[in-house]
């Protein structure tokens, strides 16, 4: 009986540790062959590319100041949304969850329709001599359209979390509701806003089907790094691997921190 | 003095009570839990808002249905030790006790000392740099009775006040906030299981039945009318075990 119990132990071993190792050989194998694909001497060779450089620093930019934004409007909603009752606040929420379903080249198109020289409010804008689309500004629109779900949603689950009695301790010692949130209840969920932001921050720097649509695909101009490597892919394999290993390098690090971030929560 | 006479539907019952606590006197409420103690201090110290009726503190209207008045809990100067203790767990002792003096906007020479004082009243001076959250749960109770004393408040509203400490602990505590609450003279109002806290602490006791204080008076007015809660409560069959 004995024998009996461990074998069937090993078994259950064995199959876990089988499907575990498919799963990251599904995984872990094409990255890995993008690495070996070029030598150490040709992926630094090619970071001296114009073309890898440009959308390198396109990229960063664009991100950042997309998830600077998606915070200072992001955060507030999150807030409301987490702790007010009002009519509605499903469907807000649900919309606000509507960019994570639909495909990025919908979204760019949506974008296009509304913001380019005929769309809705771009043909306004254009009246005045503003236009939109296939600009940088667009590229920082198609990413926060995209990107600021994942930011929402951690926000407000972080929200959510929080137990309110801080908010009334904070109140019945005659803090007001602004001071509450910035030296009470902000540096509570630091931690969850922060793990949100990097995750928008990821996916504003990996987003390629909107921005290609609503603001194309210029070197220097709108030409990311995502779109770099599509457009690198035509001639210069080793920039567009180049360009694929950074991407990769980036989400790594950003799913380290995240993870790092999300066990820094403290309560008392 | 505060005066109240409140009535606000909870889920489950009305909680809907009348009574008024004197300058430096201790109303301790006892009651089943649930019974809408907790409830009631989150009413008075407008966490909570009243359906309708009054609260008023030394002849300033806190609350007033009739006239639409409900001044904001951050308002109110109540001295407020919640179950839980609620500090900030980012802080450390210090600025937990600072807090409300800082929202008050009181010269930084003045916090120090009157933190210090406070530090000092719950011997909590050692603690002073540490963080919220690397604190035991008795330290925590004192420094949650620290903060909510640091504020000078016009009323003190204590949940469980001295439940963390160990035994010695307790009776010092309850010697020194029933000394705070008569000589700073503000009305103070304590919830308790414990026969102890409301045998020492309380110069009268109330006792809470599904919302309303079905019974107040002395502990021995109490005492003399018991019903079955109160059997238990005074024999011990709860947190202090046998008093008799």
């Amino acid at each position: 009986m004995l024998v009996n119990y461990k074998g069937k132990r090993m078994v259950r071993r064995l199959g876990g540790g089988l499907v575990i190792s498919l799963l990251l050989a599904f995984i872990v194998i094409p990255i890995l062959a993008l690495f070996f694909r070029i030598s150490p001497a040709q992926f630094i060779a090619s970071l001296s590319d114009p073309m890898v450089w440009d959308a390198l620093v396109l990229s960063l930019v664009t991100a950042s100041i997309s998830t600077v934004i998606i915070i200072l409007i992001g955060t507030p909603v999150a807030w409301i949304n987490a702790r007010y009752q009002y009519p509605g606040r499903e469907i807000v929420d649900t919309l606000i969850d509507l960019p994570l379903v639909i495909p990025p080249a919908v979204a760019g198109l949506a974008l296009l329709m509304t913001f380019g020289r005929t769309g809705l409010i771009g043909g306004f804008l254009y009246g005045f001599g503003i236009s939109i689309a296939f600009t940088t500004l667009a590229v920082i629109m198609a990413q926060i359209f995209v990107s600021v779900p994942f930011y929402v949603r951690q926000a407000r689950a972080s929200f959510e979390q929080l137990d309110q009695v801080y908010e009334q301790a904070a109140r019945s010692l005659g803090s007001t509701a602004a001071p509450t949130f910035f030296t009470v209840i902000l540096p509570l969920v630091k931690s969850g806003l922060i793990a949100g932001a990097i995750m928008s921050f990821a996916r504003a720097l990996g987003e390629f089907g909107a921005t290609i649509m609503f603001a194309g695909n210029f070197q220097g101009r709108t030409q990311t790094m995502p779109l770099a490597i599509y457009t690198a892919m035509q001639g210069d394999i080793d920039a567009s691997i180049t360009l694929s290993i950074i991407l990769i390098l980036i989400s790594f690090i950003v799913i380290a921190l995240v993870k790092f971030q999300l066990r820094r929560d403290v309560r008392c | 003095m505060l005066n109240v006479s409140v009535r606000r539907d909870l889920r489950d019952f009305s909680l809907q009570t009348d009574f008024s606590v004197g300058k430096g006197e201790t109303l301790v409420l006892i009651g089943e839990n649930g019974a809408g103690k907790s409830s009631l201090l989150f009413l008075l110290s407008g966490l909570l808002s009243p359906d309708s009726g009054h609260i008023s503190l030394d002849g300033q209207l806190l609350y007033d249905s009739r006239t639409r008045v409900n001044m904001p809990s951050e308002e109110r100067d109540i001295g407020f030790v919640f179950q839980n203790y609620a500090l900030f767990p980012h802080m450390t002792v210090f600025e937990n006790v600072a807090f409300g003096l800082r929202r008050r906007k009181v010269p930084p020479a003045e916090i120090r000392s009157r933190v210090d004082e406070n530090l000092a009243l719950l011997s909590l001076q050692n603690l002073s740099s540490v963080r919220a959250d690397r604190l035991s749960g008795g330290q925590r109770q004192r420094v949650a009775l620290a903060r909510a004393l640091a504020i000078d408040p016009a009323l003190l509203l204590l949940d469980e006040p001295v439940s963390a400490l160990d035994a010695l602990a307790q009776d010092r505590m309850r010697s020194e906030l029933g000394s705070f609450v008569r000589k700073s003279r503000i009305p103070c109002i304590a919830v308790t299981h414990s026969f102890r806290d409301a045998a020492s602490l309380g110069d009268r006791i109330g006792l809470m039945e599904e919302g309303r204080i079905i019974r107040s008076g002395t502990l021995s007015e109490i005492m003399a009318g018991r019903n079955d809660f109160l059997n238990r409560f005074f024999c011990g069959c709860r947190q202090d075990h046998c008093h008799q």
